[in-house]
């Protein structure tokens, strides 16, 4: 579904990315952690395309497109979908407003009828329901004064009605209480079939009990330095990154 | 031939044909204010941005009758939604036509303005109210309207009256033939505890240039109620300076909506005079403009008394090579203590061409205050951009979107309902870029 290879990007000629290799299959799910500063939300906001970042060398395939080529709408029409670690706040747009307005963007790339009133309402119901989210929350303007859990419901609410292929959530743990965690993952869960995928950056064990990954990676520097099973979340919170960065350093010594 | 010797012509023409002698002592000095003001220039502090010399340098038709070239056909194409159920006072060439308007309310009272001023009725009110924007508008142009006074007219609400149906005032110039100056000019009194909603528009028919210098004064007495709402989006070929001045009495509530969306230049001055206690004014502006148009908003809040409230906000999104001005000035006289005053300006530029001048000017004499002023002046946020785009929206909607959110919160204020349907509409239209 997605392959990386050799990605390296950075901003305002600094480098951030140094060489991301990375491949997801369908029905699977990854995640990344490491420590604050990484690059694990460039990596995605560079898969989602912002423009700010410079891809300056390596590829990146996504249901067999060339994903850098595309623009970010494209991307998400095609079933790419970043849950922010920082949703942006759009004071005098409504949450619902813009999220038919996603929907029916999304169908239009598909040469699709935009959603009728009624059809579009049951579909908010049953996604409403599934992660447990307030009607008065959406009828509110975009994330405005939202607090930082409603903010992540929020993102897992939209997930749930563009129903993408790939989605990666970065961060979506944090700010959470323990309750909504729970409520989240179950969500998140619920979406998943054999023929789509995660990719969760978490900087805690506890969201992967919830969302069991197949495979976990550990972004230091702007490179994977490590991947393994869900083990390695568990050895990582045990030991902390120390271990990975004395061998990371080495490794780039020599 | 001077603009001032060119006008004086005008004016001796229309003393000689026109003149009602109530009437004359004003005309008088106003033309003498006129002949020592002139045409405010850059370097007048008013008028530093918004350079309007040039358009007085042209040739216009100057017109003292009533033209009877505009057809009822004419009109209705422009009409606004709800018109059915309003009354509708028709200037054309800014010369009230009363065969061309509408008046269904009752206690709704609309003379002549000449004829007002010698009527026992009416009289003191004109007498003591007619050029009083004089004393805030210091420049030759307010000072022109007052002198050139001529099919101007008189409107006052019952008291006690709350109009169930608004006001539309629609300002027509013909410029099918040639170039148009008119000179629209009218008293509004809304007396106590008196409810009035005004919309009012412009429009020029024609290629031609018209050029709109407009005067209106409205007195608000105790406890009454003003909405007032205008919508500029003439074409390209049509200039306006457009004064509204507004006297409050004690309890009055006044509410403001200026929407400017096209015209060549256009400048708006809105007095706020708030002159007993426990007034309340709210004054919003969208500016919305394209091309290379002009929009200067100049806005006055003057505490006279103790315990009023004002709360301003003007929004603009300036396309193009577009260029605009706000200057928001705030008095707060010695005697006006617990005077709570806001304002603030918002602008976003969407092109490289486009800019905004603004300032806010707060002038406080009393301590017991609370007043808050701010600008900002930036780009469309990039970050709301990415999110919007990468939820599958494209470019431009996403960039629609935006904009309609941050006109959003001055459109609300419209409260007339299909009024603000249709400005809702007008800005859904602009923003297809
Ligand atoms: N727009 C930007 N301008 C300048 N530097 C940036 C920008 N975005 C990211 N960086 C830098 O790139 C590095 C990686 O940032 P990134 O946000 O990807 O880290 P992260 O792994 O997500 O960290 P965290 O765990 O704290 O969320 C940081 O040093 C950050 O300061
Ligand atoms: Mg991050």
């Amino acid at each position: 579904m997605l392959n990386i290879q050799n990605l390296q990007a950075g901003i305002e000629g600094r480098q951030i990315l140094r060489g991301i290799n990375l491949e997801i299959k369908a029905g699977e799910v990854h995640a990344i952690m490491g420590p604050n500063g990484s690059g694990k939300s460039t990596l995605a906001s560079v898969l989602a395309g912002k423009q700010n970042y410079e891809v300056t060398s390596g590829s990146v395939e996504f249901l067999g497109k060339n994903l850098l080529a595309l623009s970010p709408e494209a991307r998400a029409a095609e079933g790419l979908f970043l849950a922010f670690q920082y949703p942006v706040e759009v004071p005098g747009l409504s949450t619902t407003n813009f999220i038919k307005t996603a929907v029916n963007e999304i169908r239009k790339y598909h040469g699709r009828e935009p959603l009728d009133a009624v059809s579009f309402l049951k579909m908010m119901k049953q996604k409403m329901a599934l992660v447990n989210i307030d009607q008065s929350l959406l009828s509110r303007p975009l994330n405005e004064g939202f607090s930082g859990g409603e903010k992540k419901r929020n993102e897992i609410f939209q997930m749930a009605m563009l129903e993408p292929k790939l989605a990666i959530l970065d961060e979506t743990d944090s700010g959470l209480d323990i309750d909504a965690i729970r409520i989240v993952s179950n969500g998140v869960n619920k979406l998943r079939t054999k023929d789509n995928a995660v990719l969760v950056v978490t900087h805690y064990q506890r969201l992967l009990d919830y969302i069991v990954p197949d495979f976990v990676h550990v972004l230091y520097n702007g490179r994977i330095v490590k991947s393994g099973t869900k083990e390695l979340a568990l050895e990582l919170e045990e030991r902390g990154y120390d271990f990975i960065r004395n061998e990371a350093d080495v490794e780039q010594e020599a | 031939m001077s603009f001032v010797e060119n006008y004086k012509e005008h004016f001796e023409q229309l003393l000689s044909v026109k003149d009602k002698k109530e009437l004359s002592g004003i005309r008088e000095n106003a033309f003498n204010a006129f002949a020592e003001f002139g045409i405010p220039t850059s370097k007048h502090e008013e008028w530093k941005y918004t350079r309007i010399g040039a358009l007085f340098n042209r040739p216009y038709r100057f017109l003292l009758d009533p033209s009877h070239a505009v057809t009822v056909a004419d009109i209705d194409a422009f009409r606004l939604p709800g018109h059915q159920e309003a009354n509708e006072l028709i200037f054309v060439n800014g010369i009230f036509s009363s065969a061309l308007s509408k008046i269904i309310s009752k206690g709704l009272a609309v003379v002549p303005l000449e004829e007002a001023a010698a009527d026992s009725r009416y009289k003191q009110l004109v007498a003591a109210h007619f050029g009083n924007s004089g004393h805030y508008l210091k420049d030759g142009i307010n000072a022109l309207n007052t002198a050139l006074v001529n099919g101007a007219v008189f409107v006052q609400l019952t008291k006690g009256m709350a109009v169930g149906l608004p006001v539309y005032i629609y300002n027509i110039n013909d410029a099918r033939k040639e170039n148009i100056f008119s000179q629209p000019r009218s008293l509004i009194h809304v007396t106590e505890n008196a409810q009035l909603q005004i919309v009012e528009t412009y429009f020029t028919l024609g290629v031609e240039e018209s050029f709109t210098n407009q005067v209106m004064e409205i007195v608000v007495e105790e406890n009454a109620l003003l909405e007032y709402y205008k919508i500029q989006n003439d074409a390209g070929n049509a200039n306006q300076v457009s004064t509204t001045h507004i006297r409050q009495a004690g309890r009055s509530y006044v509410h403001t909506v200026t929407v400017s969306l096209n015209g060549g230049i256009v400048r708006n001055n809105l007095n706020m005079i708030l002159e007993a206690e426990r007034c309340e004014s709210h004054l919003y502006g969208l500016y919305f403009q394209k091309g290379k148009s002009h929009i200067d908003n100049h806005t006055v809040v003057d505490n006279v008394k103790p315990n009023c409230f004002s709360n301003e906000l003007y929004k603009g999104v300036m396309n193009d090579e577009s260029t605009g001005v706000f200057n928001g000035k705030i008095f707060v006289r010695q005697q006006a203590q617990k005077t709570n005053a806001f304002q603030s300006n918002k602008n976003i530029l969407l092109s490289d061409d486009a800019s905004v001048n603004t300032k806010p000017q707060l002038e406080i004499f009393a301590d017991d205050v609370k007043c808050s002023h701010g600008c900002t002046v930036g780009q469309l946020d990039e970050e709301a951009l990415f999110y919007l785009q990468s939820r599958g929206i494209g470019q431009k909607m996403a960039r629609s979107l935006l904009i309609q959110a941050f006109a959003s919160d001055i459109l609300e204020h419209v409260k007339l309902a299909a009024i603000r349907k249709h400005v809702e509409h007008l800005v859904a239209e602009r923003l297809e870029f």
